[in-house]
């Protein structure tokens, strides 16, 4: 029988079915934060329960902590010194390695995992994050789960799972010019709207897919969860081994080439039978943004803001006028050349080297506009290391862009920094719901190479006039 | 845990789509690493007048007097997407609410009601919409009744209503996968559940490491 990715790696962490219908599923690896992942440690310590393999739990403060230089555990995030210091507590009792504020691994998990060969293919990780999805990209089935489903799997290996049904997804062809994998799952999102992969695990295949490097996979399977999915996963190749090659927690000498051997029977059987399968012709992707206040609102940086669809039900024509109304646009208005006040280039879905590289390339002997806030923040302290070691920074820094410390940042608002009110921002970050990035912020998710340009331009801008 | 078999009370609506759980509770309502606390930070962004503040909007639909009590609510499409944060969840229990019926759930969110004793109940769109209209076009009649041992959502008609007495109240039925009923049901504790296969967890990562060492 010809099986998929999926159900290959469901089959090996299958410790039993369950007689009422969900699965246990061994769980090899547990990601936390300081955010979700201190209260999970917290209560299932008051429950007097315990981490039964504390080796294969790893910690990391990217939420709450702040960016800016010579940063503490004082945060502008009002009591956001509560999570670190129970973060940090509840670690050292559990014998947890965390990476904490000043540790020159910190960063945000999904940045983290990967760079440090704590992810691997075939593996099954999870963490109380949504956007544990981006993960897969390394062929391991991860997923994101709820502070008591984390409790469930530190205390006991396993988590209890329904199995999800499983979807294909094809990019086809090749991506044009200017084109990067964050317009690829835009693309997809507004192609099929936000609850298009609700109920699916689903794995990104295609020509496109195979061209892109393990970073720009990461931005690909980052937004499963703005697509509904369960998850998503791509099936391991000789990138995916080449970039875990002598990663800190990867495997070494003769273990790793045991797990090579294992890895490359990592793949879709090719008449594996998918519930259902997407095919997208790369062609039709342009350099896309969203403008409205649901990752689905996404179009070409060319379109004009869309007008609403003669079919629409009741609950769409008010979501469709709300999105107008929150965004101060109107129907047929063009996106390109609408006044911006903020570019932050950021967060787990394009914080990575290559982004970096991509977007300074833009930046590179240009200036921001006047009066646009401009703000970097590598995903990670190993990236900013490196970032700084190619001269990036400087060009950032060059240009009016503001360089920070790793973290999450103003990805998302918890009453500490933002943007300000009503702010219109283009952002490389994964969320555009209402008030994600400060109270009433407008933001428009792109690239960061179509945020790098718009900075520059003062405006929404079209990356290609810039490469 | 709690157990959720029947429930019957007041239904709110709140149907626009894609409430995610940042509008559940903001992220700035998340201030002690605790459960609890969480109640009054509900629909925050929403239900005051200003962002930090505590003065009742008279817009917000919780605020409203034929609402008072509420235990269900009546969502659009994709209630519950965005951030993982089990917060929202525990926001909406210690408010008071037993159960959401919604078109669609954010996945993970789905998974935390479960794990707390909330009854996420998936409807057609069409039959939210009704639900809604009943409640809406009778404030005295505005409870609804859940039964999760069949598996049904019913309309409840309160007498001496006379506009809508003598109409068939309205039953819709839903599924859910057994094991998740079974967990509402009973008000089982996922963690006490599973670790009653402790030894086959055991015999299994054996085994396991020996085959992914790796890993292990
Ligand atoms: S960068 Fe943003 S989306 Fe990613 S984990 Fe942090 S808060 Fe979540």
């Amino acid at each position: 029988m010809d099986r998929t990715l999926f159900e290959k790696i469901w089959q090996h962490h299958l410790v039993e079915e369950l007689d009422d219908g969900a699965a246990l599923i061994y769980i090899d690896r547990v990601f936390l934060h300081e955010r979700t992942g201190s209260i999970a440690l917290k209560s299932l310590e008051a429950d007097k329960r315990s981490v039964v393999t504390p080796e294969h739990v790893f910690c990391t403060m990217d939420h709450i902590v702040d960016t800016i230089a010579g940063r503490g555990d004082n945060t502008k995030v009002p009591s956001g010194k509560n999570f670190i210091l129970a973060t940090r507590e509840a670690c050292l009792a559990a014998n947890i390695k965390l990476f904490d504020v000043n540790d020159p691994q910190q960063g945000i998990v999904h940045v983290v995992s990967p760079e440090l060969g704590i992810v691997q293919p075939g593996a099954t990780l999870v963490c109380p994050d949504s956007h544990t999805c981006s993960q897969g990209a390394l062929g391991a089935l991860a997923w994101g789960i709820g502070s008591s489903e984390a409790e469930h799997a530190l205390a006991t290996k396993t988590l209890r799972v329904s199995k999800p049904k499983t979807m294909k997804v094809n990019f086809n062809g090749e991506l044009g010019f200017g084109v990067s994998a964050k317009d690829m799952i835009l693309h997809l999102i507004g192609a099929y709207g936000t609850a298009g992969g609700a109920g699916y695990i689903i794995e990104f295949c295609g020509t496109a897919v195979d061209g892109l490097d393990i970073e720009g996979r990461l931005t690909l399977c980052n937004m499963a969860v703005e697509f509904s999915a369960f998850t998503g996963l791509i099936a391991p190749d000789e990138k995916a081994i080449a970039y875990l090659n002598g990663r800190e927690y990867a495997p070494k000498g003769k273990l790793w080439e045991q797990a090579v051997m294992f890895w490359q029977s990592l793949f879709s059987d090719e008449n594996a039978k998918f519930d259902h399968v997407i095919d997208i012709d790369c062609a039709d992707i342009s350099p896309t943004i969203t403008w409205g206040n649901s990752p689905q609102h996404a179009c070409g940086v060319n379109d004009v803001v869309p007008s609403i669809n003669k079919n629409a039900t009741q609950n769409q024509l008010k979501a469709m006028n709300r999105a107008y109304q929150y965004m101060d646009l109107q129907p047929g208005m063009a996106l390109k050349g609408l006044p911006i006040g903020a570019a932050f280039i950021g967060s787990c879905t394009n914080s990575r080297l290559s982004d970096l590289r991509l977007a300074a390339k833009v930046l590179k002997g240009r200036k921001v506009a006047s009066g646009v806030n401009a703000i970097c923040v590598p995903g990670s302290t190993t990236v900013k290391r490196q970032a700084e070691a190619e001269g990036l920074d400087k060009i950032f820094i060059a240009a009016g862009f503001e360089w920070r410390e790793a973290g999450c940042s103003m990805c998302f608002f918890a009453g500490g920094e933002s943007f300000g009110y009503r702010q219109r921002v283009v952002t490389s970050t994964n969320r555009n719901f209402e008030s994600r990035q400060g109270p009433e912020t407008r933001s428009h998710l792109a690239s960061p190479a179509t945020v790098a340009a718009s900075a520059i331009a003062g405006c929404i801008a079209d990356v290609r006039e810039y490469l | 845990m709690e157990k959720f078999t029947v429930h019957q009370g007041v239904a709110a609506p709140m149907l626009q789509i894609n409430i995610d759980t940042d509008a559940i509770i903001p992220s700035r309502e998340m201030k002690l690493v605790s459960k609890q606390g969480l109640g009054e930070g509900l629909f925050a962004g929403w239900r005051y007048t200003l962002p930090n503040g505590r003065e009742p909007s008279p817009d917000f639909v919780l605020n409203q007097a034929q609402y008072q009590g509420t235990s269900i609510l009546l969502a659009g499409d994709n209630f519950g997407c965005g951030s993982s944060r089990e917060h929202a969840v525990w926001a909406l229990k210690e408010y008071g609410i037993k159960a959401v019926i919604a078109p669609g759930f954010g996945s993970i969110f789905y998974h935390n009601c479960i794990r707390n004793g909330i009854l996420p109940v998936v409807l057609q769109n069409d039959e939210v919409l009704a639900l809604a209209k009943h409640v809406q076009q009778n404030p005295q009649s505005n409870q609804l009744n859940i039964n999760l041992n069949e598996c049904y959502v019913s309309m409840v008609i309160t007498k001496g209503n006379a506009a809508i007495e003598g109409t068939e109240p309205q039953r819709f039925t839903f599924s859910i996968m057994p094991a998740q009923q079974a967990m509402l049901l009973e008000g089982l504790d996922g963690i006490a559940l599973t670790l009653k296969s402790k030894s086959k967890i055991e015999d299994f990562k054996q085994a396991y490491q020996r085959q992914y060492p790796w890993l292990a």
